[in-house]
């Protein structure tokens, strides 16, 4: 496959055109998707630079169809995805759901903007409850919340990886500041950085004869007739998720170690949370920073020891959407007995000054 | 260079956002942090369209703000919409030629400033190069970027059409100088 | 009596025969000359059949042919996934008239308009028979189902989808759109390979309709089983080939 960027550079641009860069120099090979703010330039990207590397593109009927065409894409071996934002969002969680229950490594970036409904083409952490547990499953899914271009570029290239070496359906949650905004990142090959490129290979269409008795014809399922086939399906692939979240799992921690109040938030509000700790300790408040990177599987184990290690006396969750984040930490961290703070600005941007503001409140 | 934020407003078809992509592009290329965000509602089609830009040395949060450095607002309507991004340390320019309502005017601010740009256009230039004054005036008023990388911005983004048309280049460069000009006689002009 | 076992295809997968259908369902034979056409084009080892979900699920490992299970309706995005990553892959799409003509409607009315290289067979047999024989697009007008249960009424539910018809309107010349009946085996097997040909030649969209029995829901005995189709729904659904890029094909 052809090399997509030979020299490690520096760009200055959108966060959509972030993904199609990185999908490209990924190896992806090829894309799926149907129009929606504010996810459209990655494929306005993708289409302009895809036939440049012999890499194909299909604008499918919705978004149902893009998710399903990209579960038989993967199927048949090749790196494929998609990206797409609310609503849209919604529609995919049926194919999400088949990758799911198939085991299909597919990457799905995601752009969140404002809701329930058609809400807003701009902005918000609303589809974190979606992304993270949509579909009649049981959330075996990897998502990463990026806060920075540099983020996105990194982590559709690591997407594709841990969708690939662990066959877990794998998320970028961005939104639609990330996707719209311009800010400086470096742009590199992954082999140059040391990054392998997990193989991929197809689960249906292989190699080898079938009626030449070269090999047994392989017949993919998702629906068990008996009860008890399904539950073993269901505990097998849960213990499987289970033993590689440890491997998977990532976020970041800022002067936990004396605080007495933590600041949690994840994506682009993370931005915000670490101005404003920096600004709190300036003014003497003794103010940390966590931020899970991976939402799903959650770096529960690493936010308690911050938790008990700080000795801190609240935390403080700041999200763009009215608990969403907050619920998925409340589950994950059960029995802690810290008191959680909230500031919930569902659908609108949150700057240090809001977070500052509210820190002053309530210690 | 401490974060400077900047808001850019006025009516679709102004270029509102291609001088913000500009000016970001410049900082940019002079190895700073820089952040350039368009709103991108529903409104975007026939309302006042917003840019909001801002540079550092240092790495840069959120990307939009609630008060700004600077604001400037390229058109009537843009005045009152974006009064609320000012407070007592943002300079708030608006063009003197507008018909602007005492009441649409921020309550608060370092200075109010009001710029002949559009006249200058008019009268000296060319209309089309109303928003390169601002431009200009943007850098007379912040210093984000010197004036030499300013216009190489201009070259990378307008460069094609100067090849056809050298005059253009003349006429923009001339806007941008005359802009900065402006606006660094507005800040030596005492009192609010 | 001496009784002849029919010929069975190289291509089915014999560890799950005898298959799962009920007695007098007509997906046994669309699928045993499916199986025929696949060996006679010598196309087994490159074959990925793709089901839907409803009675057609069950043919999920009936072939010793690469095979793959999606979603109801959804088969047809699969399928066209696959071929646009593979092209060199033959993709058979096995659906029923609820799949195809209702809940994946817009796949199918896409996947045609785009001319998608892939063949899909869908089987007509005027109700949903996995979930207990409700009301399906193709059911006809006065036909009992449990959501019909005083018969079709065209005035609140409309008429039965003809799809091979509209399909034809949306394709190419270079698709084929054929619909064909389990009672007439020898043409079902000739639709079906042109079909098939039209994929591996890489000409375009094909499509064949098969007319098929469901006793089970229909609540018939043989004779009647057969009068129902033969008289009732060749009446109402004309067999033939609609579109046939390979030049006039017969009735």
């Amino acid at each position: 496959m052809q090399q997509v960027i030979t020299e490690s550079k520096k760009a200055f641009m959108t966060g959509n055109e972030t993904a199609a860069w990185a999908a490209l120099a990924s190896g992806a090979d090829v894309m799926f998707g149907y129009p929606i703010t504010p996810q459209n330039e990655i494929m306005h990207y993708w289409t302009r630079l895809a036939p440049q590397y012999g890499r194909g593109f299909l604008q499918t009927e919705d978004e149902i169809s893009a998710g399903f065409t990209v579960c038989g894409a993967v199927q048949s071996g090749k790196k494929a995805f998609t990206a797409t934002a609310g609503p849209g969002n919604v529609l995919m969680q049926e194919p999400f759901g088949m990758a799911e229950g198939m085991r299909l490594p597919l990457l799905a970036i995601i752009q969140q903007r404002g809701g329930p409904s058609s809400g807003t083409v701009i902005y918000s952490q609303q589809e974190v409850a979606l992304t993270t547990f949509g579909g009649n499953g049981e959330g075996w899914r990897i998502v990463y919340s990026t806060a920075t271009h540099q983020e996105i570029y990194d982590y559709v290239i690591k997407g594709f990886n841990t969708a690939w070496k662990y066959r877990f359906p794998t998320f970028i949650l961005g939104d639609g500041y990330q996707a719209k905004m311009r800010e400086p990142l470096e742009m590199y090959d992954p082999e140059t950085r040391g990054i392998k490129m997990v193989d991929t290979y197809p689960l249906i269409g292989l190699d080898g004869s079938i009626t030449n008795a070269e090999r047994e014809p392989q017949h993919l399922c998702n629906i068990y007739s008996l009860e008890e086939e399904l539950y073993d399906v269901v505990l097998k692939n849960t213990a499987e998720y289970e033993s590689i979240s440890p491997e998977i799992v990532e976020y970041e921690e800022r002067q936990c170690e004396d605080a007495e109040i933590i600041i949690l938030s994840h994506g682009v509000v993370a931005r915000a949370a670490d101005d404003a700790v920096k600004a709190l300790r300036a003014q003497g408040i003794k103010a940390g920073y966590f931020r899970p990177i991976t939402l799903r599987p959650y770096p529960e184990k690493q936010l308690r020891a911050a938790i008990a290690r700080s000795g801190a006396k609240k935390l403080l969750i700041a999200e763009s959407a009215y608990g969403q984040f907050y619920r998925l930490t409340r589950q994950e961290i059960y029995g802690e007995t810290i008191p959680m703070e909230t500031l919930f600005m569902p659908g609108v941007g949150i700057i240090d000054y809001d977070i500052i503001s509210k820190v002053k409140s309530i210690l | 260079m401490a974060l400077v934020k900047i808001a850019l407003a006025g009516e679709g078809g102004q270029g509102v956002q291609s001088v913000a992509e500009i000016i970001a592009e410049a900082a940019y290329n002079e190895e700073k942090q820089t952040i350039y965000i368009p709103n991108f509602g529903l409104e975007q089609r026939g309302g006042v369209s917003i840019a909001f830009i801002q540079v550092s040395d240092e790495r840069i949060g959120a990307p939009k703000f609630n008060k700004a450095d600077v604001v400037i607002a390229l058109s009537e309507r843009a005045v009152g919409r974006t009064a609320h991004y000012s407070d007592e340390n943002t300079l708030f320019v608006y063009d003197s030629g507008f018909k602007v309502d005492e009441n649409d005017l921020p309550r608060q601010a370092k200075k109010i400033i009001g710029l002949p740009a559009i006249d200058t256009a008019n009268k000296e230039l060319h209309p089309r190069v109303f928003n390169i004054i601002i431009m200009g005036a943007v850098i007379g008023l912040t210093n984000i970027v010197d004036f030499e990388a300013a216009k190489k911005a201009l070259e990378n983004k307008l460069g094609y059409k100067f090849e056809k048309n050298p005059d253009l280049r003349e006429l923009n460069f001339k806007a941008l100088e005359l802009g900065k000009q402006m606006a660094e006689e507005s800040l030596k002009e005492g009192g609010q | 009596m001496q009784t002849v076992a029919p010929a069975t295809p190289k291509s089915w997968y014999l560890p799950t025969k005898p298959h799962k259908f009920c007695p007098g369902c007509g997906h046994g034979i669309v699928l045993k000359a499916l199986g025929d056409v696949i060996d006679e084009l010598e196309i087994q080892d490159r074959t990925i059949f793709g089901c839907d979900i409803g009675c057609s699920l069950l043919s999920w490992d009936f072939f010793a042919c690469d095979s793959t299970q999606t979603h109801h309706g959804r088969t047809t995005p699969v399928m066209v996934g696959i071929k646009r990553a593979r092209p060199e892959l033959i993709t058979i799409g096995y659906m029923g008239d609820g799949g195809g003509y209702s809940i994946g409607s817009q796949h199918l009315l896409n996947a045609a308009v785009r001319n998608e290289k892939v063949t899909l067979i869908l089987v007509n047999n005027t109700n949903y028979g996995m979930t207990g024989g409700q009301m399906a697009p193709t059911t006809l007008p006065g036909q009992k189902t449990e959501t019909t249960p005083f018969g079709r009424d065209p005035e609140l539910t409309g008429y039965p989808t003809k799809g091979p018809e509209f399909i034809a309107q949306l394709t190419p010349d270079s698709a084929y759109v054929a619909r064909a009946t389990v009672s007439k085996y020898n043409q079902l097997r000739r639709f079906i390979r042109n079909a098939l040909r039209n994929q591996i030649e890489g000409n375009g969209f094909s499509f064949v309709e098969v007319l098929s029995t469901c006793p089970t829901n229909w609540r018939t005995n043989a004779q009647q089983t057969w009068h129902f189709l033969e008289d009732e729904m060749e009446h109402y659904f004309p067999v033939g080939e609609l579109k046939n890029p390979f030049g006039k094909g017969g009735k």
